[in-house]
């Protein structure tokens, strides 16, 4: 594999609780390499949002990124930057997009302008030559009628288009990483697939690399280069789309495959993994997953599993596939 | 002293004019003020009145008094003085409106039926005091209302923006103020500074910056979380230009409403001041202060406590239905789609 774009290397994250700090994501290491797609799946509360957060180390207080964590950023350490330094990366390098369209846009300014501040916080453009990019940036993301769009106000606009305005500012200035938080969430079905259809394109236009957060195999199946699939912060397995979807190792990834409705398993009863993700905080000793794996025997209780390596670009953490790998 | 207010009206009206040019450049402000204009022309026009009036009482100059007495001769005279003429246009003792003869005693009157609404106890017409009582109410109620938007704006935007130590300490400082009696804080403070216009309006500054304040920092901890907040953040934007261009914008119809009332709100309370003697004086508080005994006599002397009252309901309701009407244009949630 080429340089990666951005590789998290042992990331903890830890927010303050009764009786000391409680670690919410543990040991986090991933890379992105440029122009790939990168999926981050799991449940709620598994820790991939704040994870997201991380790499532009937007955690809210009192959050902390915990000593001993490093994310490379085209070869620069993001967490030794100064604070004037990671500002000029946010928004000219790494972009973001959130779950929300419906409230990530300042209401009382029209939408056009805020696009256009996306511009001119990191370039020197005139007003006229930021206005000029920001319609280009309305025909490029797909908002019908862009002259006239840009003095829209966020609420004169539905889900989708405010959505397609926060990918252009997102997109604004080439960013290298987009950074999308469950992007489709809030949209409803027809707009969800042009949503995706218009990241790929962009990500395959402009070279791009996608760290794709969500919690839908839908969304993994039709964008995603690799994906990775975290469960109590940590990330359990991880693989190329094929592998995961196809082959899937670590008995969480197969349940949550098995969660997903399909056409060809009409009128059976839909499988579920039982219960919900402990708390931080209140993870089991051993195997964090232990407490809901169908397939749990005693060692799991007791010992953490390793990474296992399954093939070059697949990997998982768990007993059973180290005890399959070696046999 | 004179030249003074000469200058400030000039570089008021040069500001204003200024103000409106760069405003109009604007299509959002150009389309708001037509709005508005639709909306309250009525209430609008009293403003402009008042102001005008105001305005015509802030231009003075030396020179020309007709009765050529040695203590108005050298003193420096609006143009509302020129207008009125009160050192010569006034009778010996209280007439009523447009009366013909004296209120007591049945003399002929120097200016019989001219006092629109009658003479004071000491013959002063009381259509010319209460014009110059405008003036008054305009300075405190804008002065005041000038410095404590921005202090309660900067401790309340910081507090609720920042949090930690400076909400603290802002905080701290809120309740402290809060837990001493405003009115006995109000007195203090005009004893300390002593009488006079600017002295009030500090005095009035500084114990009523509270209550927006609080406003301010509520409203902005719950924009601080918002995700568009979040959103700017992930650009790259400095927390002084999210305060600027994502907290205070969103704010902006409370200042509007802040405004108009703590401006109205003062005008009031400037009267309550005058009622314990510690007002300022030519104000409207001082006219129905010293009305308090005249409703007491038989027949009763109404004139004095009408015209302070009349033209301080005028200007207070003026006040309030404009800034009502620049709340709904202000807050695009409320306004009309497809203008």
């Amino acid at each position: 594999m080429s340089a990666p774009l951005l590789s998290l290397e042992n990331l903890s994250i830890s927010f303050p609780a009764e009786g000391g700090r409680v670690r919410v994501v543990e040991g986090v290491s991933l890379s992105i390499a440029p122009g790939e797609t990168l999926a981050v799946v799991g449940e709620s509360g598994c820790g991939k949002s704040i994870t997201a957060l991380a790499m532009t180390r937007l955690i809210p207080r009192p959050g902390r990124i915990e000593p001993g964590s490093r994310i490379l950023f085209e070869g620069r350490d993001l967490l030794a930057l100064p604070v004037t330094e990671m500002r000029a990366i946010r928004g000219a390098r790494i972009g973001m997009i959130f779950q929300e369209p419906m409230t990530s846009l300042n209401p009382v300014t029209q939408v056009g302008a805020q696009v256009r501040e996306a511009i001119q916080l990191h370039t020197r453009a005139s007003t006229a030559d930021a206005r000029r990019r920001v319609v280009e940036l309305f025909e490029m993301v797909g908002i019908p009628d862009p002259v006239r769009r840009i003095h829209a106000y966020p609420h004169q606009l539905s889900g989708g288009l405010k959505q397609r305005v926060m990918i252009a500012m997102a997109m604004a200035m080439k960013p290298r990483l987009l950074i999308a938080d469950e992007p489709t969430t809030a949209l409803d079905a027809t707009i969800r697939a042009q949503i995706l259809d218009l990241i790929r394109n962009l990500s395959e236009s402009t070279g791009t690399a996608v760290l794709l957060i969500t919690h839908d195999f839908g969304v993994v199946n039709e964008v995603a280069d690799r994906v990775a699939v975290m469960y109590a912060g940590e990330i359990v397995e991880e693989g190329t789309r094929e592998e995961i979807l196809a082959n899937p190792q670590h008995p969480y990834a197969q349940g949550l495959l098995k969660s997903i409705p399909r056409a060809d398993a009409r009128g059976r009863r839909l499988e579920e993994i039982k219960g919900s993700v402990p708390r931080p905080g209140q993870w089991p000793t051993g195997c964090r997953f232990n407490t809901r794996c169908p397939h749990v025997f005693d060692r799991c209780r007791i010992e953490v599993p390793a990474r296992t390596v399954v093939s070059p670009t697949q990997a998982a953490r768990c007993h059973l596939v180290e005890q399959r790998s070696r046999a | 002293m004179a030249w003074i207010s000469n200058i400030t009206v000039i570089l008021l009206v040069a500001g204003a004019v200024w103000l409106a040019r760069v405003a109009s450049r604007s299509r959002y402000w150009r389309e708001s003020a037509r709005e508005l204009w639709r909306r309250r022309r009525v209430a609008l026009v009293v403003i402009g009145v008042f102001v005008f009036v105001a305005l015509l009482d802030s231009i003075s100059w030396v020179g020309g008094a007709r009765d050529g007495d040695n203590m108005t001769a050298f003193q420096a005279r609006s143009i509302i003085d020129r207008i009125f003429q009160p050192e010569t246009f006034k009778e010996a003792s209280y007439s009523a409106p447009l009366a013909g003869v004296a209120f007591y005693g049945g003399k002929e009157l120097k200016y019989p039926g001219a006092h629109l609404l009658g003479t004071d106890i000491l013959g002063r017409d009381v259509v010319y005091r209460a014009l110059k009582g405008v003036r008054v109410a305009l300075l405190i109620g804008a002065f005041t209302s000038l410095l404590v938007i921005p202090i309660a704006l900067l401790f309340g935007v910081s507090a609720g923006y920042f949090g930690r130590r400076i909400d603290d300490g802002v905080f701290f400082l809120m309740t402290v103020l809060a837990s001493v009696p405003s009115l006995l804080l109000l007195i203090a403070l005009i004893m300390a500074l002593g009488k006079g216009t600017l002295q009030i309006c500090i005095a009035l500054g500084v114990t009523g910056w509270v209550h927006f304040c609080r406003i301010a920092r509520g409203e902005t901890l719950k924009l601080r979380e918002a995700d568009f907040v979040d959103a700017a953040r992930a650009l790259g934007v400095s927390d002084t230009r999210i305060i600027f261009r994502h907290i205070l914008p969103n704010i902006a119809h409370l200042i509007i409403i802040t405004f108009a009332l703590t401006f109205t709100a003062l005008v009031l309370s400037e009267t309550i001041l005058s009622y314990l003697g510690i007002g300022v004086d030519g104000s409207w508080g001082q006219m129905i202060d010293q009305a308090r005994n005249e409703l007491s006599r038989a027949p009763i002397v109404w004139w004095n406590l009408a015209g302070a009252s009349i033209l301080l309901f005028t200007l207070v309701l003026a006040v309030n239905a404009v800034a009502d009407a620049m709340r709904d244009i202000a807050d695009p949630r409320t306004r009309r789609e497809g203008q």
